[in-house]
């Protein structure tokens, strides 16, 4: 493979992405507004020691942001016809995959930030010395890895980007309930800790309880290194099935 | 070398097998023409030989590289203008053509003085900022046409490009693939414009079934069906094409406008009947022409109760 074309590819499908999808309106409504809903109903006007779940709640918006975008490209590149024109175009399925991922992750991180920035402002939160650098590295972790979810999703999508969507939606709030970010994984009973082994998010919730010297589960190396393994899975995962409707006529 | 060599191409779909074994080749600087009825595997071969779809068995070889095993060094040498290969209507003309740019590597100043460039010769110089979505189709397809372009690729892939255009733009279009194809660029063109295929094309490949039928110089094909020619009359008043059904030397007749088109392959014969018919019915011959047989009439006679 000619490296040099491989990672230009990645890197012109990445910013075209940011400069199309970003201001799309599903992604504002499923990245944006459902968190802060969300966040709103479960943590708002309650009893809560807001330090204990700012993790949770932090990895709850990194989570919905960085997989917003990703459902929305392929199926709208294909309502309108430019999906085969990429396909001609001097880059491959895996790459396309790749530049959208990282689309998506920098959507998550722009905002995710964003937040982490507010929190970090405004309650007491601390960061041990010894976990500072595993956090930016779980930040960047996770967005790709829920990005890279979000990619997976659409990849058997028609051309009706509302469906994926739907379906996008279906499949991520299940996630949040069974991830440890509204009862802390600690504290849950042994079969359904075992539930939360499943889901990605668990991990990436964990890395940061870890990182802000709450309550947590595994060591964070562990965490980042599971969070690489669900991201690289469902890349390999959206190549395939996309190679897969290339073979069948898109 | 070959511009493109295509060797023994199959893909089914499922039970439908849409190519079956089709093996041609593109010599460099030619202006090849895939001709084909709806269904024939004209769009699937396209699609194979740009990259968007993989052949179940086969070999496609670009400008000596391998398909297969070098798709982005190949893909970096073509322009493609796919049957629905539509722009980004979110971004303006010009956000377009500089996309592409970038895609195939161009510098920035390049991309640019040749984004401004197209515009211009596209007619678009005074809507290059605005965004595709506020476009016409025909001013759709010319952005289309102009990142295919951007690149100066020495290889061009045109699916359709003027199926359902505007005359202006349809010669706008036409114009400058064949500038391009004057500068030294290899263009494979499928069309169902047969005149269009006729008039721009070195050489054609019919394709039906799946199969390639033939491949010829359109002037080539045509003189091998010399006996499908054909005399064109107009009389000055409505004649019914049935006076001609049972003349042996009549292989069929129809009308055509206000004229009456016979084919036959004796036309100096047919020329006689009509004399003969006109003395009958007391007609007057308004104008009456021999004619050779077109690509049509080769196209329709190779394909004929196959499509």
């Amino acid at each position: 493979m000619n490296y040099s074309i491989a990672l230009r590819g990645i890197y012109v499908t990445a910013r075209k992405d940011m400069r199309i999808y970003y201001r799309k309106a599903p992604v504002f409504i499923f990245g944006l507004i459902l968190p802060t809903f969300l966040f709103f109903a479960f943590f708002v006007g309650r009893q809560l020691d807001v330090p204990t779940y700012f993790p949770g709640f932090l990895a709850m918006a990194l989570f919905f942001t960085s997989s917003s975008v990703g459902p929305l490209i392929i199926p709208w590149e294909k309502q309108q016809g430019t999906f085969e024109r990429l396909l001609s175009l001097p880059v491959s399925i895996p790459l396309l995959v790749v530049g959208d991922t990282l689309a998506g992750a920098g959507f998550g991180l722009i905002i995710s930030l964003i937040v982490f920035g507010v929190g970090a402002a405004f309650l007491p939160i601390a960061i041990p010395i010894a976990t500072i650098l595993a956090l930016p590295l779980l930040f960047i972790l996770g967005n790709v890895c829920f990005a890279a979810l979000g990619v997976a999703l659409s990849s058997p999508a028609g051309k009706v980007p509302a469906n994926i969507m739907m379906l996008a939606a279906l499949v991520r709030f299940p996630l949040i309930f069974i991830s440890g970010i509204f009862i802390p994984i600690a504290q849950m009973p042994e079969t359904a800790r075992i539930v939360t082994y499943f889901s990605p998010l668990t991990y990436l919730v964990d890395g940061l309880n870890n990182c802000m010297g709450q309550t947590a589960v595994f060591p964070v190396l562990l965490d980042a290194a599971v969070l690489v393994a669900f991201a690289l899975g469902f890349m390999l995962l959206a190549s395939w099935t996309l190679n897969r409707k290339a073979l069948k006529g898109l | 070398m070959p511009a493109v060599d295509v060797r023994n191409l199959v893909k089914s779909f499922g039970d439908t097998k849409a190519v079956r074994g089709v093996t041609f080749s593109v010599e460099e600087g030619e202006f090849f023409g895939l001709l084909g009825p709806n269904g024939a595997g004209k769009t699937t071969t396209i699609r194979m030989m740009t990259g968007v779809l993989r052949p179940d068995s086969g070999s496609i070889t670009i400008l000596g590289m391998d398909m297969r095993r070098s798709p982005l060094e190949a893909k970096q040498k073509m322009g493609v203008i796919p049957e629905v290969g539509n722009v980004y209507p979110d971004l303006s003309g010009r956000e377009n053509l500089e996309l592409m740019g970038r895609f195939y590597g161009l510098k920035r100043q390049e991309r640019e003085s040749r984004a401004e460039a197209l515009l211009k010769d596209l007619g678009l110089a005074g809507r290059g900022d605005d965004p595709v979505k506020k476009y016409s189709k025909g001013m759709r397809q010319r952005i289309s046409i102009g990142c295919a372009m951007i690149h100066e690729p020495p290889l061009m892939f045109l699916d359709e490009p003027t199926e359902g255009l505007d005359v202006q733009s349809r010669r706008m279009i036409l114009d400058k693939v064949k500038a391009m194809n004057k500068k030294g660029s290899t263009i494979v063109l499928t069309t169902h414009n047969i005149e269009e295929a006729s008039r721009l094309c070195q050489r054609v490949c019919i394709i039906n079934k799946g199969q390639v039928v033939v491949i010829d110089s359109p002037e080539r094909l045509r003189s091998t069906f010399e006996g499908v020619q054909s005399v064109e009359v107009c009389f000055d008043q409505k004649v019914d094409c049935s006076l001609f059904a049972t003349d042996k030397c009549v292989t069929r007749a129809e009308e055509a406008g206000d004229k009456l088109r016979i084919y036959t392959s004796d036309p100096d014969e047919a020329v006689r009947r009509i004399m003969q018919l006109r003395d009958e019915k007391g007609l007057k011959i308004v104008s009456m022409t021999t004619l050779g047989p077109t690509l049509e009439d080769v196209f329709v006679k190779l394909t004929e109760g196959k499509a």
